[in-house]
């Protein structure tokens, strides 16, 4: 079974059907989004529709940040653009595409593999998982053996050392990389819709647990229409700047 | 699984045979293999020696080795087979490789010079084959060498290597020393995995133990005596042996050079040097006669900055390139494009070598008396155009080298001295532009770009053809 993960789609419908496609022509049988399906990007509703779709179809989803703020009562801090993108997004949303985003789990767990948007001690906590010891928090909250997530928007793989430590490793995109299940693992996938390494190309991550193998890809995807729709629809140009250019 | 296996056991459908090697970490045992996995080469099967009493070491090493190994290919690897279950019967079969083991060899040390040399540089093609595939082996020593009957140089055991794609289980291994300690590099022992120079300071012990019959830093037992290769220069190997010459010296010491970006740079360079001692440039390495206090400061100073080396795109940081020049027509006008081409590639790479080379026919143009006619004469003739052509470049000449080979065939010549060098990138001009199409099939430059193992660069005069009214 191969398994495609996807996070922090962020409104970017251009950028969600080219990781869909990539991920579908490369044997994903399966498919897992983990948070933030919404803010920043010019599509909350295409998103979110085709993401309800492949819910329906047996696809895994859980709830971001971006998400929990699409609900009336909701805290946390986002900066002036963020939030003008979720205010947007949130007069854009009917209320059956809000109700989806609201009784998304905040994790789930399907055999030793657990899904996650932040970090699964404490997921409401909407903590970075920026370091090795992040990460051994994150893992210590449940026996996984693999756990995957967003959140922030690098790539990365950590695991467990000999010493009982967890060692980060910065992935080569399209390298299929050996993740025995003797050990723990922990991956941030990556964002779909709103790169920030300076490269503008989609990012999301591909699982086989069969062959114990975890792919990070990066995918190219037409930015500029992505960049032009944020424009078109009146959100802070600087939002649009940042997807066209991936900062 | 500690226990051995017996003659006959059977192991994953292979038929396990003689048992050739009982070390710390593993065995390695002659095999048949199962009918599907006979590839028509003898085989080995090497066990880890896993179990509770043994350090997890064993199995991340094992785990290494399982990833990389298969990763690998050419003749400088033994050719992987097929790898076991790590919880079941962790096994990696492999090619058994016939040839005589470089311990063998370093235990008759100190051998001949030209025989420092030959192994030297098999064994720095070995490197530089494992290093272009993005691996890094950490744990060269005399007992991962075999030399084969043909000269060739097979390197073994990949359980410590670091591979630039893949996470490193050991990575966090403190105060790690791969594998002995008369070879472990200053980088490894300030816990840094990941320096593809590292196995250019190991091989640098290995040249001076050929050449003197002594280790540079001996075998120290402890960590803190492993420490003092970072600050203690060692004795040159000129003081132990005075019939070693300056240039091996140069070339030995600056192997051992504590900062590693004072050592060669990649293996593919300190095998050209080895093979062209008179382009060695020479340094106070080459004619040291014994460890002076100012050097040793200087050692130590040096090796506390460190600029990090990356194992992506090894060779193509710093590469090998060699540049075809045509000194039979000197005033050919694809020349100057030639050179604007070479001055633009070699600017582009901080850290490179540069091979000039003129095949010129082998048999003498005609009868003469002049100096020029004579076949000698003639070389240096070429040798001299050759620099010309360089010269604009202000290239310092440990950059560049000029070669004027004498062959019937220029394609032919070209293709053999760039695997010979291991070069990365190699330059040459078009055919003349004025010849027929059939020439671009009966040119130098379509054999060279047909069959090189690397990239090939060829070089066009842009012109804007006639177009009738």
């Amino acid at each position: 079974m191969r398994i495609a993960l996807l996070s922090d789609i962020h409104a970017n419908l251009e950028a969600l059907t080219t990781c869909l496609a990539h991920a579908r022509d490369n044997g994903a049988s399966r498919y897992a989004f983990l948070g933030d399906l919404v803010g920043y990007g010019a599509d909350p509703r295409g998103v979110v529709d085709v993401v309800s779709r492949y819910v329906k179809e047996g696809a895994l989803a859980v709830k971001g940040n971006h998400d929990e703020a699409i609900e009336e009562d909701a805290k946390g801090y986002f900066n002036d653009a963020a939030r003008a993108a979720i205010d947007w997004a949130r007069d854009s949303l009917d209320d059956e595409q809000k109700r989806f985003l609201a009784t998304l789990p905040l994790m789930l767990r399907e055999g030793d593999i657990c899904f996650v948007h932040a970090s699964a001690a404490s997921p409401a906590r909407w903590n970075y998982i920026d370091s090795g010891s992040e990460a051994q928090h994150c893992i210590d909250a449940t026996d996984a053996t693999y756990t995957f997530c967003g959140h922030l928007h690098d790539q990365a793989l950590y695991f467990t050392t000999g010493q009982g430590r967890m060692h980060e490793f910065r992935p080569i995109p399209g390298t299929p990389i050996p993740v025995r299940d003797h050990r723990r693992w922990l991956a941030i996938v990556g964002t779909v819709g709103q790169p920030r390494d300076r490269n503008p190309a989609a990012a999301y991550t591909m699982f086989d647990r069969e062959r114990e193998e975890v792919t990070f890809h990066r995918v190219a995807y037409d930015a500029g229409a992505a960049a032009d729709k944020i424009r078109k629809c009146g959100l802070p140009g600087s939002l649009a700047y940042r997807v066209e250019l991936g900062i | 699984m500690l226990e051995r296996f017996a003659p006959g056991a059977q192991l994953d459908g292979f038929v396990v045979g003689e048992c050739i090697h009982a070390g710390g970490n593993a065995f390695i045992y002659k095999a048949t293999p199962p009918p599907e996995r006979d590839h028509g080469f003898p085989v080995v099967l090497k066990v880890p020696a896993i179990g509770r009493a043994q350090p997890t070491i064993a199995i991340e090493s094992f785990e290494m080795e399982e990833m990389i190994h298969p990763l690998l290919s050419g003749s400088h690897v033994p050719r992987f087979v097929s790898a076991g279950d790590l919880s079941a019967t962790p096994y990696v079969a492999m090619e058994y490789v016939d040839g005589e083991s470089l311990t063998a060899i370093i235990a008759r040390a100190p051998v001949p010079l030209d025989e420092v040399v030959r192994i030297g540089g098999a064994l720095a093609d070995a490197v530089s084959s494992v290093h272009t595939q993005e691996v890094i082996h950490l744990d060269i020593k005399p007992e991962n060498f075999i030399l084969r009957r043909d000269g060739l140089a097979v390197l073994l055991d990949f359980g410590f290597a670091h591979h630039a794609r893949y996470p490193d289980l050991l990575a966090e291994r403190q105060h790690f020393a791969a594998g002995s300690s008369p070879y472990v590099s200053p980088e490894q022992l300030r816990n840094d995995r990941s320096d593809p120079r590292s196995d250019l300071f190991a091989l640098g012990v290995l040249l001076y133990e050929l050449a003197t019959g002594t280790q540079p830093f001996g075998a120290p037992t402890t960590y803190a005596g492993m420490r003092d290769r970072l600050w203690r220069a060692p004795p040159p190997p000129r003081a132990i042996a005075a019939e070693i010459p300056p240039w091996l010296q140069e070339i030995i010491l600056r192997c051992l050079e504590p900062a590693a970006e004072s050592r060669y740079q990649s293996a593919a360079h300190l095998a050209f040097d080895l093979r062209h001692p008179e382009q060695v440039p020479l340094t106070d390495r080459a004619t040291r006669t014994q460890v002076g206090a100012l050097s040793q400061i200087g050692h130590w100073w040096r090796s506390r900055r460190e600029r990090p080396a990356s194992l992506r795109n090894a060779g193509i940081q710093a590469p090998v390139i060699m540049v075809a020049i045509d000194t039979n027509h000197p005033d050919d006008e694809r020349h100057p494009a030639l050179q604007w081409t070479t001055r633009q590639i070699v600017s582009l790479n901080p850290e490179f070598r540069l091979l000039c080379v003129s095949v010129i026919s082998a048999a003498p143009l005609g009868e003469g008396a002049t100096d020029n006619e004579t076949a000698s004469g003639r070389h240096l003739q070429h040798v001299l155009r050759l620099r010309q052509w360089i010269e604009p470049l202000k290239l310092p000449t440990s950059r560049r080298s000029l070669h004027v080979i004498e062959s019937a065939s220029a394609g032919d010549t070209l293709l053999e001295l760039a695997r010979a060098n291991n070069v990365n990138l190699i330059v040459l001009g078009a055919p003349w532009p004025k010849q027929k199409k059939l020439a671009w099939l009966r040119s130098v430059a379509s054999n060279v770009a047909a069959n090189a193992q690397c990239s090939v660069h060829i070089v066009r005069v842009l012109r804007t053809p006639h177009r009738p009214v």
